[in-house]
């Protein structure tokens, strides 16, 4: 994209709510400038992307403006600089240039980084791998930021911290598997030939694409291409002839396509209708089922009632039948064109461009297609494949081999077990309750015992009164003294975070720590045990990162105020414990090592 | 229903989903240690009764939670109104209580056909996943009746054990439960505490509850669990001391802060293993894979 300029019609808006100044917005590799239509404004503005942040943009929808925030510092909420364009196209291309050239920012810092910080990577990268991974970042902010902080802060090689997520990577690359293209739904006889007007010259436009179609939904100039190009004739001549044909089926005179197919044998083949077509769809006839009342439904034939009647084009002609075969109708048309989108494109990896492999390829499939058919004698058999060959969307399939091994849980009581225990004991579950009860009992009777206390209520009627004063009294006060014992202790509504509670900075700083910590804790104990010098560096950059940390924490923990002070350090603690057991091992195993390499040479270091 | 929809809207209208335990093992043991079925039947028609009366657009769907399975057995939408005051023929109960109770004696019936063993050893344990997905059922079938409908929760009235090989199903109850934020509050009536429950009620904002004294059983419920979800904003509710979910590994049934997962079947280790003992697969060959394989478990900031 080195050099490329995008140039766009945008206001650019102070706020959101600001009207906009009307202008251009220009982009390029390394900046955006924007130049107000009118030059005595101020709003003119010159930024480099070393600058900026990030971007965000509106959702495409109905009522919705197309919006793009060129944003400096994430921190400022409404800052930014925002641009408003006129379509969601126009502000799509501004939107996906700025990522490119954001990722690209990233990118050149990243590899400076990389070049500065470790040459242990020496992996060399596909450019669609490096480009599966600036996707990636630019849309999830935060594994940028991870990356930001890591990659580019020098704790994480890039390859290290990719090595974690090729399940990402992995992903992108399944979602990669091409979607076969199939034909238009336009119908080539759709492509009206264009006369300008002023000569007698008609023009006909065939693209590689539509000879591919007519191809397909003609076998008859199929079987024609192959025979005559370029023995009899050139491809030239070949198209020129096909051409004059179909515009005299445009003209829809019938007598003069039959004078001219009587005097050229070679254009009769695309006067007359299909043989080979017609051919097929006896074959299709022959294979209905014969109980079916074909006399009943020859209305439907298209082969017997052009058009049931339905004037093609508007015009109505006189019906001879000498000249049938020259007369085309639209129904055939359609079905053919239906039964061909249908059945997709059949070839691939041929180059459309040229005529003859793509003729050449069609037979050849069309030849596979007769062998399996007559392999399948069973014709329903045959058909079934068929049907499950189309019906198949190769996009829409589960991946057939799963990256990872699917999740089979074996038996669910040991999960249950690894629980239960820890929640009871603190419950203050006893042992005595948490041993079955010893009895046995038979079926029969204890059912029998429940419709008896059943039989008992109906005929007794529910309790009066249904409890005992004095008992509702204790109760209550039960309830209400052992409510009012463990109300300091915790928050009023268990499904609102405590989080929420805190102030937003606060929040975020945590939440920033907890992702950083999760990163460099999953790095860190996915190196031990140690094996290379290479590990061993990594760890030391991981252990001097978490370091770093660790007093951040603390501070968080003795800046919160007294009522948020308890909780907070509830939630400090845990990653407080994670990093201790992290330094443990660190110290333990650094020890062991040592204490190995003192004893003999043979240590690893 | 249809006769004042604009007040279904408002936010204290409650659909009560009530799963009674009916594993008829529970209740033939319960009867000398802590509540009879009847007298427990009779609290828990007289709260339904109350509930009923608490708005008149309130709904009461009652589930029984069986041994070999579940049905509903009560739905006040498809009684009449004049049900709820109206008596039955004897007069003993009000004609919405015998209906119920008539439905619960089918249900019996029906339940003892399906017994396999002529006999058992302990008091086994009633189908809890069951009840619940019958429950949520109920619930989704009314989230998508329009957007005037009551406020659903579910009500657990649990007396049997726990069923360990009912735990993967159960969870995915609860996990659904808490994503249609439908709290299920749990009342516990027998011995012993109920794990399933505990976590149903925190992991859905629900209430969970032990009464100490069953025989005042309708001064519990109508305390704790009659207020409709809105009201509860307002109240002081008894509240879980904090409970703790931390698990235990697999190898030692010790309990852990952190440990191995095996990302095939979920089994968790104190310490690295080369091969889960559960489910046999391999952990870590290369370095890399090591990591997305057995992945550190840490228990934190998801409170
Ligand atoms: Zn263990
Ligand atoms: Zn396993």
């Amino acid at each position: 994209m080195a050099g490329q300029v995008v140039v766009m019609r945008a206001k650019y808006r102070i706020s959101v709510k600001d009207p906009g100044v009307p202008g251009v917005l220009k982009l390029d590799d390394d900046k955006f400038v924007f130049i107000p239509h009118d030059p005595t404004s101020s709003a003119k503005l010159q930024v480099g992307f070393r600058t900026v942040k990030g971007h965000k943009f509106t959702k495409e929808g109905t009522n919705k403006q197309a919006l793009l925030n060129i944003t400096q510092d994430p921190e400022i909420k409404g800052g930014g600089f925002i641009f408003e364009f006129e379509k969601f196209s126009d502000r799509d291309v501004c939107r996906d240039f700025v990522g490119k050239a954001l990722a690209k920012y990233i990118d050149v810092n990243k590899a400076a980084a990389e070049g500065s910080v470790a040459k242990l990577n020496t992996e060399q990268l596909s450019t669609t791998e490096i480009d599966r991974r600036i996707n990636l970042l630019r849309e999830d902010s935060e594994l940028q930021k991870l990356h930001q902080q890591f990659v580019i802060g020098g704790i994480l090689t890039e390859a290290e911290f990719w090595a974690t997520r090729k399940k990402l990577l992995d992903g992108d690359n399944n979602r990669m598997v091409r979607q076969h293209v199939g034909f238009k739904s336009a119908m080539i006889s759709d492509i009206r030939p264009q006369a300008d007007g002023w000569t007698n010259k008609v023009t006909f436009n065939l693209t590689p694409e539509i000879i591919h179609q007519i191809f397909a939904e003609k076998p008859a100039v199929h079987q024609a291409f192959l025979n005559y190009v370029p023995s009899k004739m050139s491809e030239k001549d070949f198209w020129t002839k096909y051409c004059r044909a179909e515009y005299l089926h445009s003209t829809k005179n019938s007598v003069a396509a039959a004078a001219e197919a009587a005097e050229d044998e070679e254009l009769a083949v695309f006067l007359k209708q299909d043989d080979i077509l017609a051919r097929e769809a006896r074959q299709k006839i022959r294979k209905v089922d014969p109980t079916l009342d074909m006399e009943a439904d020859q209305g439907d034939d298209y082969t017997h009632m052009p058009d049931h009647g339905i004037p093609r084009d508007g015009n109505k002609e006189i019906s001879d039948s000498q000249y049938d075969q020259y007369k085309r109708n639209l129904l055939q048309d359609l079905n053919r064109h239906a039964a061909v989108v249908l059945q997709g494109r059949g070839i691939d990896d041929v180059d459309l461009a040229d005529p003859r492999s793509v003729a050449e390829a069609l037979a050849s499939s069309k030849k596979i297609e007769l062998a399996t058919e007559a392999q399948y004698t069973n014709s329903n058999q045959a058909e079934l494949v068929r049907i499950s060959k189309i019906t198949e969307i190769k996009d829409l399939q589960a991946p057939r081999e799963l990256p990872l091994a699917p999740l089979s849980i074996k038996d669910p009581r040991d999960y249950f077990y690894s629980q239960q225990a820890n929640v009871l004991k603190h419950l203050g579950e006893t042992t005595r309750g948490m041993k079955p009860v010893k009895c046995h009992l038979r079926t029969q009777e204890a059912y029998s015992c429940m419709m008896k206390s059943i039989s008992y209520i109906k005929d007794v009627g529910i309790n009066d009164p249904t409890i005992k004063p004095e008992l509702a009294l204790k109760v209550l006060n039960g309830l209400t003294h052992n409510i009012s014992s463990t109300k300091y202790h915790l928050r009023n509504n268990p499904q609102e975070s405590f989080l929420n509670s805190l102030p937003t900075l606060m929040k975020e700083e945590l939440l920033n720590h907890w992702t950083s910590i999760q990163e460099l804790l999953k790095h860190f104990w996915s190196s031990y045990p140690i094996t290379t010098s290479s590990l061993h560096t990594k760890v030391i950059r991981l252990k001097d990162a978490m370091t770093r940390i660790y007093p951040r924490l603390q501070e968080i923990k003795e800046s919160a105020q007294s009522d948020l002070r308890h909780q907070v350090s509830l939630l400090v603690q845990p990653m407080l414990q994670a990093l201790d057991a992290a330094f443990a091992h660190y110290d333990a195993d650094l020890q062991k090592r040592s204490a190995k390499t003192a004893a003999g040479p043979n240590g690893c270091t | 229903m249809a006769s004042a929809p604009s007040k279904l809207c408002t936010d204290d209208v409650s659909l009560l989903v009530v799963l009674l335990d009916t594993n008829p093992y529970f209740w033939s043991t319960s009867n000398d240690s802590s509540v009879s079925l009847s007298n427990f039947l009779s609290h828990v028609l007289s709260f339904l009764n109350s509930i009923l009366f608490l708005n008149q657009l309130n709904q009461v769907v009652v589930i029984a939670t069986g041994y070999n399975s579940c049905g509903y057995i009560y739905d006040s939408s498809l009684s009449s109104s004049s049900s709820i005051t109206k008596s039955s023929g004897n007069g003993r109960v009000p004609a919405f209580c015998s209906e119920l109770l008539e439905n619960l004696e089918e249900f019996l019936t029906k339940d003892e056909k399906m017994s396999i063993e002529e006999s058992i050893d302990g008091i086994g344990s009633s189908l809890l996943s069951g009840s619940l997905s019958m429950a949520l059922c109920y619930i989704q079938r009314i989230f998508r009746s329009g957007p005037l409908h009551p406020q659903p929760r579910i009500l657990c009235l649990h007396g049997s054990p726990d069923g360990p090989e009912q735990y993967v199903a159960v969870m995915n109850t609860i996990f659904s439960a808490q994503r249609s934020m439908v709290p299920i509050d749990s009342c516990v009536i027998g011995a012993q505490h109920s794990a399933f429950l505990q976590q149903a009620s925190y992991i859905t904002g629900g209430v969970y509850l032990k009464p100490q004294q069953l025989d005042g059983l309708f001064q519990y419920l109508i305390t704790v669990f009659a207020t409709d979800l809105h009201s509860r904003n307002f109240l002081q509710l008894p509240k879980p001391a904090g409970v703790d979910f931390r698990a235990s590994c697999f190898c030692h049934k010790n309990t852990i802060d952190m440990g191995y997962i095996c990302s095939v079947c979920l089994s968790i280790f104190c310490k690295h293993h080369k091969k889960c003992s559960t489910c046999g697969s391999f952990f870590g060959q290369a370095q890399s894979q090591a990591a997305s394989m057995s992945d550190q478990k840490r228990k934190g900031l998801e409170t």
